[in-house]
């Protein structure tokens, strides 16, 4: 092993993953340094549960190496499952029983004696406000005490990676905080957390740095200011009343874009320098040259531009900068 | 911080652990939801007294004698054989909501998954065969033999049960949705009829009867009639003359078949 990769938490290189009909990975690499929060992102499809299927060794990976914690998740898959904990839709909680006895139950398995395993579970039901409801069944749980009990189930043996999948879908606000603060401060007590998630929020939020999905691979990585700068400071964005002149519509107002010019579902972005020249600018080149708009802006990126630009569908090569 | 060990001997301790944390869970089910659990047990029970009551009248002709110590060997394995919906329900409601996941992400011992479903199901089976064991004698079903082949009949029964516990996690796994459990639910019944458990297999149509008489079903009620000293009938034909042989062989043989099956498929679930 690398002497450098012993300092990472998730070391993943070249994986390939092809289920019968289609391939879910395609070359996925990732590295996660100890101690941080790593924001997946990608939309429903891009590999993300493949992805950490394959991390927490509940699936076989074609090709490629994954290391987790320093152990090959192949080779090593019993070291690598006393280290990580799974928080979300990878692994469920049992429905027929109550809080406790789940938390109980899987503290057990996790090599906890009888009296800390109860110790455990009746001190995390307590941290996340279960205590009352601890003696119910979880099918009789609204979805915000589920997500917390999830969480809880992740965390009984303080795990060195934690794997967490959409961790405040469903939430209120105040819910949500709440999440948030348990993910931030397991991290200050060292543990690495591996966030996938669809709501780029959520990323821009807890995540020290941010890997983009698509198709199987990751197209962009960074921290968010580093995505987002990216992307330009700015987005001049036409929608031609018909989808066909996109392509024209790039050609026209190539003299103004600051970088690659990105069509997508019909909507053409145009990174900019300059706001307001470039707005009336390509404005009256396409007044001349009579192509009919429904819509004209100038936009600000968010991560949503980021994202949209790397994962687009369609997207403009060679127009000149 | 927990510490770990991988020497066999701790390896071995944990497995052990590990399955009897899995048992515990079982039977916190039960004590979750014991009507569903009354219902599985009390379900025989309703058969067999749908046969004796209702239908008994009519075969008791044919048996020159008391329907009730015909059918009730053929009712204890009816009872072990739908233990085969239970374990392939419970299996598949666990491989299909993500409990088996989090199992499989946990460093337990993969072995004690599968062997905490088997000692509670055994364990609900003793119990429910118990329950229709006291009901036949309730019924006035009575054995003639003596104590060491009543044990050996109960431990033919057993073993069936043991069989199709291995069938049951086998489909349990290959399955995931509750459609598919709905269909074996369904083809159990045709299964069932088609054996000597309720009536004698020579009072079929031939090449029916004989295909009944193949039944493991079959192998199993006829060789605990044998056992119990209560009348077996379908006397002559081959697989009757071999019962005994057969109740043994074929559970051993389903096993054979279907426990590496089950342990290919759960470690296949990787793929």
């Amino acid at each position: 092993m690398p002497e450098r990769e012993k300092d990472l938490a998730i070391a993943a290189h070249g994986v390939h993953k092809k289920y019968a009909s289609a391939p879910a990975l395609a070359g996925f690499d990732l590295e996660v340094a100890r101690g941080s929060v790593h924001g997946l992102l990608g939309p429903n499809g891009a590999g993300k549960t493949t992805a950490v299927r394959i991390m927490t060794t509940l699936l076989d990976a074609d090709e490629g190496s994954v290391r987790v914690c320093g152990f090959d998740v192949a080779r090593e898959g019993r070291q690598v499952r006393r280290r990580i904990g799974l928080v979300g839709q990878y692994a469920a909680v049992d429905e027929e029983l109550s809080g406790r006895q789940n938390l109980v139950m899987f503290a057990r398995l996790s090599r906890l004696s009888p009296r800390a395993a109860k110790a455990r579970a009746d001190e995390l039901l307590e941290r996340f406000g279960l205590a009352e409801t601890g003696s119910k069944r979880i099918s009789a749980y609204s979805g915000g005490m589920r997500r917390r009990l999830d969480l809880a189930a992740g965390l009984l043996v303080a795990p060195e990676v934690l794997f967490v999948d959409e961790p405040t879908t469903g939430l209120d606000p105040a819910g949500r905080r709440e999440v948030w603060d348990a993910v931030r401060g397991l991290v200050r007590g060292g543990t690495t957390v591996l966030l996938t998630t669809q709501y780029l929020e959520e990323a821009d939020q807890l995540a020290d740095q941010i890997s983009m999905l698509a198709r199987g691979r990751v197209v962009a990585g960074g921290t968010p200011a580093e995505l987002k700068a990216r992307v330009g400071d700015d987005w001049l964005e036409l929608v031609p009343r018909a989808e066909s002149d996109a392509a024209r519509i790039a050609q026209i107002v190539a003299p103004w874009a600051g970088a690659e010019i990105h069509i997508a579902h019909g909507r053409v972005r145009v990174p900019v320098a300059d706001r307001t020249s470039s707005l009336l600018g390509a404005a009256a080149a396409l007044r001349d040259a009579g192509i009919p708009l429904a819509d004209l802006a100038i936009r600000t990126p968010t991560l949503d531009e980021v994202f949209i630009q790397l994962t687009g569908e369609s997207t403009l090569q060679g127009v000149p900068a | 911080m927990t510490t770990y060990s991988d020497s066999l001997a701790d390896r071995f301790r944990w497995t052990i652990s590990d399955t009897l944390t899995i048992t515990r869970r079982e039977l916190q089910h039960w004590r979750n939801r014991p009507g569903v659990l009354a219902f599985n047990w009390l379900f025989p029970v309703l058969m067999m007294a749908m046969f004796t009551g209702l239908l008994g009248g009519a075969i008791d002709v044919a048996t020159e004698g008391s329907y009730v110590d015909f059918v009730m060997p053929g009712v204890f394995a009816m009872t072990m054989f739908f233990g085969l919906e239970g374990t392939m329900l419970a299996v598949s409601t666990d491989a299909a909501s993500g409990v088996t996941d989090r199992f499989r992400s946990l460093p337990m011992s993969g072995l004690a998954v599968v062997a905490g479903r088997c000692v509670a199901d055994m364990v609900n089976s003793v119990i429910g065969l118990a329950v229709v064991v006291m009901a036949g004698l309730l019924f006035g079903w009575r054995p003639d033999a003596s104590g060491p082949a009543i044990a050996a009949a109960f431990a033919l029964l057993l073993l069936l049960r043991f069989a199709v516990l291995w069938i049951g996690v086998f489909l349990g796994l290959k399955t995931k949705n509750k459609e598919a459990v709905s269909a074996v639910q369904v083809i159990v019944w045709p299964l069932l009829f088609l054996s000597s458990v309720f009536v004698d297999t020579a009072t079929m149509p031939g090449w029916l009867g004989t295909i009944a008489a193949a039944n493991p079903l079959s192998a199993t009620a006829t060789a605990t009639r044998d056992l119990f000293g209560n009348p077996s009938l379908g006397g002559g034909s081959w697989f009757a003359e071999n019962a005994f042989a057969l109740a043994v062989a074929m559970p051993v043989l389903l096993v054979i078949v279907f426990l590496p099956l089950s342990a290919f498929t759960y470690r296949h679930l990787r793929r």
